[in-house]
């Protein structure tokens, strides 16, 4: 990846990746030490909110024979039981307590839950790009690091009263989070979580500081942005430099700019104006073009109905040349042509989409809605682009995550204290597992793709 | 921010105002609790203290008329984020809601 060798740690080389790891990534911590891997896992046993062990195990008091024999096993040269990988792991954000549970696809288990991550609404994570570890913003400008493996909090940092998000640069070295108070951008060292610089979203036109919203990564460590109440959008290049980045600014985009997505290749910044109809859209590739509007018969429009949620963006459902994105305070998922920048069509669905997500194969788009309709889901198959099913999950579903080839769909129902995994061809629920006020969903294979 | 203001609404509004009906049950309180965390919490923040709405605590409203928050709730403000909550809230609630957004709300 980068022609010269880090050998030890390189100060002036800030977030030097895993090269420049603190030693011991041998065998050792690797898998930790035996005795206190033992006791994680006795205890997660035990514990009735890791619930989704295979059952009677889950409240079977350990006895005595057990723990010897669990000890033998460890006891023994063969240390292969305990290596693992992360690409069917993941995590899921308990909003009310502060707390996620670690997650693995491949069992449909929670492997425990780590708490102590402090005001988690609306908070999003984002994964290294070895898919070790998660990286959880919350609401209260907390930064967590969780290792996947060990269940750990590796490092935590609070960078600003009032967060919204966060992006991890190309080369996973930089971690940038978005804040609305006071509003602006900080990076950090992925390793070590320390700041490396910081950009204050004051706007040269109006003088004061914006929220910033819809920070997503792109393609040469550049890093997106929107400023809500400047209606701007700001583009900061890391490449060179992560302690000094160049910042580009695009004023006059738009009226409160409130979320914004990257095309999975990295090319298109896209964000969703709450102020005004239309979109606003940033060619990666050229940059020097600035900021086009597009799609003005998007948005509210005249009617204006209240929207209880605004709806994401992050994950627009890209099928060929069609793009499926929520309407705004409508009922409908709008149908743009992205070659042209036209919107071609609408589908009425069940109530105002706050996701609109493809599954993997592109072949079908799964839709949440705002209250009150938050009790439904729908599925649109792309080609026909009808509504092939119509669920009722119970109350508050909030999120939905794909495992990596979308044979399942995993969902999060907040005021049922679940989350439900489904089948994502045949619709049927093949799995629950308790969480306390669930939302979003976060798995590993995240890492390894753009503006998530 | 800009410069709506609490007038336009209030003029818009024949009349927002209290004891119109009962005030809400003891279970409907519960419901509105947790209706305020969570549903007003997407803007307002699980904590109330702000986010892409404006801080809603005790000490961020002091001092503001009732009835203009009242009637930011029941019908929103134009020209913002902050949606009408019209019928899925009704007078009473809204009432309830102001005086417990005042005097910090509970848990
Ligand atoms: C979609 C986002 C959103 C939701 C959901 C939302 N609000 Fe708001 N709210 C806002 C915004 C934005 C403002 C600031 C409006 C302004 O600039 O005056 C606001 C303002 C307010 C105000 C006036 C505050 C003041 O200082 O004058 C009150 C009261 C309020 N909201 C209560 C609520 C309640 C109660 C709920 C839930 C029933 C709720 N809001 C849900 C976005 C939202």
């Amino acid at each position: 990846m980068k022609p010269e060798r880090i050998v030890g740690r390189v100060s002036s080389a800030p977030g030097s990746g895993k090269t420049s790891e603190p030693p011991p990534v041998g065998a050792k911590s690797f898998l930790g030490r035996p005795g206190e891997r033992l006791e994680r896992r006795i205890f997660s046993r035990r514990n009735p909110t890791s619930s989704a062990t295979p059952s009677g195990y889950a409240i079977k008091p350990l006895t005595r024979p057990t723990v010897l024999l669990a000890l033998a096993a460890l006891a023994l040269p063969s240390f292969a039981q305990d290596l693992r990988g992360t690409g069917d792991l993941g995590l899921v954000i308990e909003r009310a307590s502060g707390s996620v549970q670690l997650l693995d696809t491949t069992q449909k288990t929670a492997l425990q839950r780590v708490e102590g991550l402090g005001d988690l609404s609306h908070a999003s994570t984002v994964f290294s790009r070895d898919a070790r570890y998660a990286y959880v913003f919350g609401r209260d400008g907390g930064l967590t690091k969780i290792d996947l493996l060990t269940g750990k909090i590796v490092k935590r940092v609070i960078q600003s009263g009032n967060s919204i998000g966060g992006a991890i640069s190309q080369d996973g070295r930089i971690i940038a989070a978005a804040n609305y108070t006071p509003g602006g951008v900080k990076f950090f060292d992925s390793e070590t979580l320390a700041l490396l610089s910081e950009i204050p979203a004051r706007s040269e036109v109006t003088g004061a500081l914006s929220k910033v919203v819809g920070l997503e990564d792109s393609t040469g460590n550049r890093f997106a942005f929107s400023l809500f109440e400047a209606g701007e959008i700001w583009l900061a290049d890391l490449s060179a430099d992560p302690k000094t980045p160049k910042v580009t600014r695009y004023p006059g985009i738009g009226k409160e700019p409130y979320d914004a997505l990257v095309t999975g290749e990295g090319r298109w910044y896209v964000a969703g104006l709450f102020g005004e109809d239309g979109i606003a859209v940033l060619d990666l590739w050229h940059p020097e073009r600035g900021v086009k509007r597009a799609l003005p018969d998007y948005g509210r429009g005249d009617q204006k109905l209240p929207v209880y949620k605004m709806p994401h963006l992050e994950t627009w459902a890209v099928a060929g040349n069609l793009a499926f994105i929520p309407g705004v305070g409508r009922h409908e998922v709008v149908l743009v042509d992205i070659a042209t920048w036209q919107k071609v069509g609408t589908i009425p669905v069940a109530g105002q989409p706050v996701f609109v997500m493809a599954d993997p194969t592109g072949r079908r788009l799964w839709v949440n809605f705002a209250f009150p309709h938050y009790d439904t889901v729908q599925v649109i198959d792309v080609e026909s682009r009808q509504i092939v099913h119509t669920m009722k999950p119970g109350k508050a579903v909030l999120h939905m995550e794909f495992t990596p080839r979308g044979e399942h769909v995993w969902l999060s129902v907040r005021d049922e204290n679940r989350i439900q995994i489904h089948d994502a061809a045949s619709f049927a629920k093949i799995g629950e597992i308790p969480a306390q006020a669930p939302s979003g969903i976060f798995f590993s294979a995240r890492a390894h793709r753009f503006g998530l | 921010m800009k410069p709506h203001s609490w007038l336009t609404t209030l003029l818009l509004l024949p009349c927002a105002h209290p004891a119109l009906g009962a005030p809400p049950s003891a279970l409907r309180q519960q419901e509105l609790t947790r209706f305020v965390r969570q549903e007003c919490g997407f803007c307002h923040g699980l904590h109330l203290t702000g986010g892409l709405g404006s801080p809603l605590t005790a000490a961020a409203l002091a001092g503001k008329p009732r009835e203009a928050l009242e009637a930011a709730i029941l019908y929103g403000r134009t020209g913002t984020a902050m949606p009408g909550w019209t019928p899925h809230l009704s007078e009473p609630d809204a009432v309830w809601i102001v005086n417990a957004l005042l005097q910090g709300f509970p848990r």
